[in-house]
């Protein structure tokens, strides 16, 4: 089973990187852009077939390792 | 007096860091590798800067999980003086025992010079030797040191007098153009609620020798002495 994390900044924390990328965006004539929020996409290979267990697993790896929830969020998805 | 310094892989400061700390207590530290689980029994830890695990994942993220960081949470609830630098900082907050987290800096660059910051809190076990308000000079070399922490804890960082030193200019004015590198509230060091925890973005274990360019920080060694003994 594959897990994919989408790990992103929390509203309300300024995000940089986002913003250096809209601004670079901009600069390559792309004039209909509002904003750019910059994040990180990780990919797990997991054992077992048992959706639930999984999830409850990948949650746990979230929050002790792969986000740091002072300023990001995740999201999960199993397939 | 009794110091550890502990090092994980791609840490690069630990010779500045065993250098303060020998001129300031007298003794060379032990050296803790990160996979060890067990600490000799010291008054002070450093948490040297660097790059540990190549800053993958988050700064600090893969080194606060490491197994001697167990031992060091410990340490820190028993009140032995702790003091992270850097990476150290980061390291510290991925851990947990320091508020906030340590974000890329505003102008998204590495930024390698020497800052002005201002003593907020005298009355600490790592400031004790400096006056209220003094201006002092370390150096700073970072990528990541845009502290963020919601504004509930800031209030509550500030209100606790926490907050222990800041990026300021020559003179001491703390404002948005003396922000080193986007901050909130110009924030360069935080201490935790026991007071035994200190994190800081700066330098002080480079500015210990006059071939460093200035000695500012030999006090802050001095200070952790004090407190100790």
């Amino acid at each position: 089973m594959k897990a994919r994390v989408h790990v992103t900044l929390k509203n309300g924390v300024l995000d940089p990187q986002g913003k250096a990328v809209h601004h670079a965006l901009q600069g390559l004539g792309f004039a209909g852009v509002n904003d750019v929020r910059q994040g990180k996409f990780i990919e797990l290979e997991l054992d077992g077939s048992d959706v639930e267990k999984a999830r409850a697993e990948v949650k746990e790896m979230c929050e002790k390792l792969l986000a740091n929830t002072v300023i990001e969020d995740y999201s999960i998805e199993l397939a | 007096m009794k110091s550890a310094v502990i090092l994980f892989p791609g840490i690069n400061r630990e010779n500045d860091a065993i250098a303060a700390l020998e001129q300031a207590t007298g003794t060379k530290p032990t050296v803790v590798w990160h996979g060890e689980t067990e600490l000799p029994k010291t008054d002070i830890i450093m948490v040297p800067g660097g790059f540990s695990y190549g800053d993958y994942l988050r700064c600090g993220a893969m080194a606060a999980k490491s197994p001697i960081m167990r031992a060091v949470a410990e340490r820190a609830k028993a009140g032995v003086t702790i003091l992270g630098v850097c990476n150290g900082f980061q390291i510290l907050t991925e851990a947990g025992l320091l508020p906030g987290a340590l974000m890329r800096n505003a102008s998204l660059k590495f930024i390698c010079k020497n800052t002005h910051l201002k003593i907020e809190n005298t009355n600490t076990r790592f400031t004790n030797q400096y006056k209220t308000g003094e201006v002092v000079d370390y150096p700073v070399a970072h990528h990541d040191g845009n502290f963020f922490a919601d504004s509930e804890t800031l209030d509550r960082l500030e209100g606790e007098g926490r907050v222990v030193l800041r990026y300021c200019d020559a003179n001491g004015v703390v404002d948005p153009a003396t922000n080193l590198n986007g901050s909130q509230r110009n924030i360069a060091g935080i201490i935790n609620e026991a007071g035994n925890v200190l994190g800081m973005m700066p330098h002080p274990e480079n500015a210990i020798d006059p071939l460093h360019g200035g000695t500012d920080g030999r006090n802050l060694f001095k200070s952790l002495v004090e407190a100790a003994s």
